[in-house]
């Protein structure tokens, strides 16, 4: 993928010595012309056409926010209710992904999902557990469950 | 300054001092470290957020376009998970016990401590 992007980048100056012509728009239509050759060609690099992690890359982010705005508005909700009636714990979830950056961000994106901080991760025999620290452990471990199985796809969607 | 950007201005700094202080209220009405964290981890950075956009709009809109705000953004995005995390951890390694009210903990199988008591049998005593 960084290949691409480096040869992308290498089209567009060549772009700009054929015209003799060194300014940002230039630059730009020289790019734009890589990236189509190199769409083009897509079939002769060994990884996919790196649009296609660039646009799940860009997905990743908005879903961040998308939780992070979640995730406060269900804190408001258990900060402001009258009654303490929720039931906090820790349980294991074991996920499929294998390289640190790609568990690192799993479990910043789990921190910031409603009601649930990572504790701990292990390696165990191949697979990854995370410990995660639920604020109400009846309700949430199914649609947590839900949830990240969405981040876990998101995240193999831009590392694969 | 416009109206409509003025408006707009106010909401995410009002909606980011909210944010806040039900951080605030979260961390002291909360009952034990994890839960606390909860509130402490995630409201205060949407809140820190919210107020940084406000600020970085209402200088664009005066002409000043600062990205240090936008660094500042990433970076406490970026940061403030981890910074939970690590408390987080923290806390249990050192033994801090659970509020009584909490029902399950698969992470004291894994790390078998002696002295630990699991949220059955603290007793209703938050140590």
């Amino acid at each position: 993928m960084a290949f691409q992007i480096v040869l992308n980048l290498f089209i567009a100056f060549v772009w700009m010595f054929l015209k003799v012509s060194y300014d940002p728009s230039t630059f730009l239509i020289g790019y734009l012309l890589g990236l189509g050759m190199i769409f083009l060609m897509r079939r002769f690099f060994p990884s996919r056409f790196y649009l296609h992690n660039v646009l799940a890359v860009i997905y990743l982010t908005l879903l961040f926010l998308y939780e992070l705005l979640k995730a406060n508005i269900s804190v408001v909700k258990i900060v402001l209710k009258p009654k303490l009636d929720f039931h906090p714990g820790i349980f294991a979830y074991e996920t499929e992904l294998k390289k640190d950056w790609e568990i690192t961000l799993l479990s910043n994106l789990i921190t910031l999902t409603p009601g649930t901080l990572v504790v701990d991760v292990f390696e165990e025999n191949g697979k990854n557990i995370l410990y995660i620290h639920a604020i109400h452990v009846p309700d949430v471990e199914e649609a947590v469950n839900g949830i990240k199985n969405t981040f876990e796809k998101a995240i193999l969607e831009v590392s694969r | 300054m416009t109206g409509i950007l003025e408006f707009v201005v106010l909401a995410f700094i009002l909606i980011g001092a909210f944010f806040s202080l039900v951080a605030a209220i979260g961390v002291v009405r909360l009952p034990d470290v994890y839960t606390r964290n909860h509130a402490a981890s995630k409201s205060a950075t949407l809140g820190v957020m919210f107020i940084l956009i406000g600020t970085f709009l209402y200088f664009a809109a005066e002409g000043h376009t600062n990205t240090r705000l936008i660094l500042a953004i990433v970076f406490i995005f970026l940061t403030s998970p981890v910074g939970g995390h690590l408390i987080n951890r923290a806390a249990y390694y050192t033994g801090v016990n659970m509020w009584d009210q909490s029902v399950r903990d698969d992470l004291r199988e894994k790390v078998g401590y002696g002295k630990r008591k699991s949220p059955e049998d603290t007793g209703g005593k938050i140590s």
